[in-house]
């Protein structure tokens, strides 16, 4: 077992704790750069598309997992970024600017819905989300001279330098490249004073305020990255469905953002690359297993959804920490074996908080 | 303006005033767990879809009159909502305020699914007293379906009134919103006491869907009315059981008239358009509570 000896501050803020973690984390880079040349067009894809969830899930990791708010409503980022790339690229505006602009547009949006919303309980942003959520959709299907409807948007194909970026490699790359960008800003981030307040009004706004922290500034400005980083996936989300659909960002992929963040592992950002492969995978698996299932149940019109609600469900109930919490546990038993003590990992018992101001 | 337009434009607001009702019925059902436990339950809807369901089961399958088949609906739904804050919304007592609005959603997915395997994903109905009937109310020719929705609304507003304030179980539900502490140490039952409170408003939710029947059909998908809700609530702040009613009033209203004014396929969102524009102006809503904090 390994025990840290910290002799400054510097080393509490590190961003790697000591060499063992530059160990595997260099480890996983070169794993997953020359995973292409390895595994099949369809395994590529799949990654992909987990590294887009995964960008998302990190920006709404910053959200729930270390400020303590609900959104509802990141399928419209999602789909705001997605169009706002779509059609820069297609007025011939080059790749390199619209993904950007389709981040910094994204934020913005953001910060229009939370501004005024935050100052009331962050119950009232998971209200607000869901009707802006709602509103967006009916603005993707109904203005039909930007985003063409239901008749759908086709996604022009990006260059970088004159170089197409094409096919399931080309997207596995843009995708990591912007993965890797999203986790640094987020790392470097919560180890600022800005990550401090964030954590400090999870924990309790009313404390939080007693410090100085203006909260809902800062709830603003978590927001509103968050939002951005959710409109850079919906960039790379419409290059990797190629055509996009307004019907596609519903209250049910908000909802899958959100199980990402609650199965990965709620404040950690390991949590919400985990919680995005858990929920790319589910349906896949589901699409396995659909014809063996007995009863029908495979068949069933509503089996996706409802399985994610008895994830979120048990997720709650019986393993808050998430898949991270899981391995935490899991990393525990063998560094202290065979000294596992039942208490470690004990939940506390808990009363309960108002939030209520009387 | 002619006769034909103040008869259109009166249709309107009744028709507005019944869907209200209903947006009103489940909002209440948000407002009185909200203020009694701090939860906001986002499968709101679709228990009224379930309570639907049930009320579809004993009048039409087992042919019971439509009177007891609704009081029986009315008490099995409620006890299905004892028993979820019993069972299951009591655990994550502590946990923070945002899992309790995942955990109600995945529940509400959960009970869609449940449905549609036990009732099947066709929208049914069942024959009420006041379906396709209509009433002249003064030279105005209005469907009793809408009546029976407003005056069962109203009806449910005073018996609900008397019950928080003449009966003992009605104050102590009042004693334990107001300070759960202080509600121990007088020898309330907290825990009962909320359990309760997720019954009635499980009740009423059950209720706003049998009202809701000779209107629309009852189906899987009925819950996202709760969305609509959320609007209601909002306006009348979000602790206000009168507010609620009144905002899901305005709310019904709004939504018939951009329906009747707007191109089709606006009216759906203006409920979600009026929310926000509510929490631009007026975040606190209509009927705030002054607020200021203990630490």
């Amino acid at each position: 077992m390994r025990y840290l000896f910290r002799t400054q501050y510097r080393q509490d803020i590190a961003l790697w704790r000591h060499n063992g973690d530059r160990f595997w984390y260099a480890v996983l880079a070169v794993l997953v750069l020359i995973a292409p040349s390895v595994l099949g067009e369809f395994y590529i894809g799949e990654l992909g598309a987990v590294y887009i969830f995964a960008i998302a899930g990190v920006g709404l990791m910053l959200l729930v997992g270390y400020t303590g708010l609900i959104s509802l409503g990141h399928a419209a980022f999602l789909g705001i970024g997605a169009y706002v790339n779509a059609v820069l690229l297609a007025q011939g505006v080059p790749f390199l600017i619209t993904l950007p602009v389709a981040g910094l547009f994204t934020a913005l949006c953001g910060a229009a819905i939370g501004r005024p919303t935050l100052r009331m309980s962050g119950l009232y942003l998971a209200i607000a989300t869901l009707a802006f959520g709602s509103i967006v959709g009916t603005v993707f299907q109904k203005w039909t001279a930007v985003t063409g409807g239901f008749d759908g948007f086709a996604v022009p194909t990006p260059y970088i330098f004159g170089i197409a970026v094409e096919g399931a490699t080309g997207i596995y790359y843009v995708s990591l490249v912007v993965l890797a960008f999203v986790l640094w800003v987020s790392a470097n981030l919560l180890r600022s004073p800005i990550g401090r307040a964030m954590v400090a009004i999870r924990d309790s706004e009313v404390s939080a305020q007693s410090m100085g922290i203006h909260l809902a500034r800062y709830k603003t400005l978590v927001f509103a990255v968050s939002a951005g980083m959710t409109g850079l996936a919906g960039a790379l989300f419409a290059h990797y469905v190629r055509f996009l659909a307004p019907d596609a960002f519903d209250v049910l992929l908000s909802v899958q953002f959100v199980t990402i963040v609650f199965v990965g592992g709620l404040g950690s950002l390991r949590g919400a690359i985990l919680g995005a492969m858990f929920v790319r995978l589910l349906p896949q698996f589901i699409a396995i297993v659909r014809d063996d299932l007995p009863f029908g149940i495979g068949r069933l019109p509503g089996l996706e959804p409802s399985l994610f609600g008895l994830v979120l469900v048990f997720v709650i109930l019986f393993q808050p920490g998430g898949l991270n919490g899981m391995w935490l546990k899991a990393k525990q038993w063998f560094q202290a074996f065979p000294f596992k003590r039942q208490t470690s990992f004990r939940r506390q018992k808990s009363y309960a908080k108002s939030e209520r101001l009387r | 303006m002619t006769v034909d337009d103040a008869a259109r434009i009166l249709q309107l607001v009744v028709n507005g005033a019944a869907s209200g009702c209903i947006y009103g019925l489940i909002a209440l059902g948000f407002v009185l767990i909200y203020k009694a436990t701090e939860m906001v339950n986002f499968a709101q809807g679709d228990v009224m879809m379930l309570g639907g369901f049930v009320a579809y089961t004993l009048i039409s399958t087992y042919h019971l009159p439509y009177w007891l088949g609704a009081i029986l609906a009315i008490v099995i739904t409620g006890a299905f909502g004892y028993a979820l804050d019993a069972l299951i919304l009591r655990r994550v007592i502590g946990q923070p305020q945002f899992a309790v609005v995942m955990l109600t959603l995945g529940l509400g997915f959960i009970f869609r699914a449940a449905a549609g395997i036990t009732w099947g994903y066709d929208s049914v109905g069942f024959n009420t007293p006041f379906t396709n009937k209509t009433a002249n109310v003064g030279g105005l020719v209005l469907g009793q379906d809408n009546l029976s929705i407003i005056v069962g609304t109203v009806i449910l507003c005073g018996v609900l009134y008397l019950f928080f304030s003449k009966t003992r179980v009605g104050v102590a539900m009042q004693a334990a919103s107001q300070n759960q502490l202080a509600a121990y140490y007088m020898g309330i039952p907290v825990r009962t006491i909320f359990s309760l409170i997720w019954a009635i408003s499980a009740g009423t939710a059950c209720l706003a869907g049998i009202l809701l029947s000779p209107v629309s059909m009852i189906d899987v998908n009925m819950g996202f009315l709760g969305i609509k809700a959320f609007a209601a609530a909002v306006i009348g702040g979000f602790g206000s059981i009168p507010g609620s009613l009144v905002g899901g009033v305005i709310v019904g209203i709004v939504e018939q008239f951009a329906g009747y004014k707007l191109p089709a396929g606006f009216q759906e969102v203006t409920s979600n358009v009026v929310l926000l524009l509510m929490l631009f102006i007026r975040p606190q809503g209509l009927f705030a509570e002054r607020m200021g904090k203990r630490v």
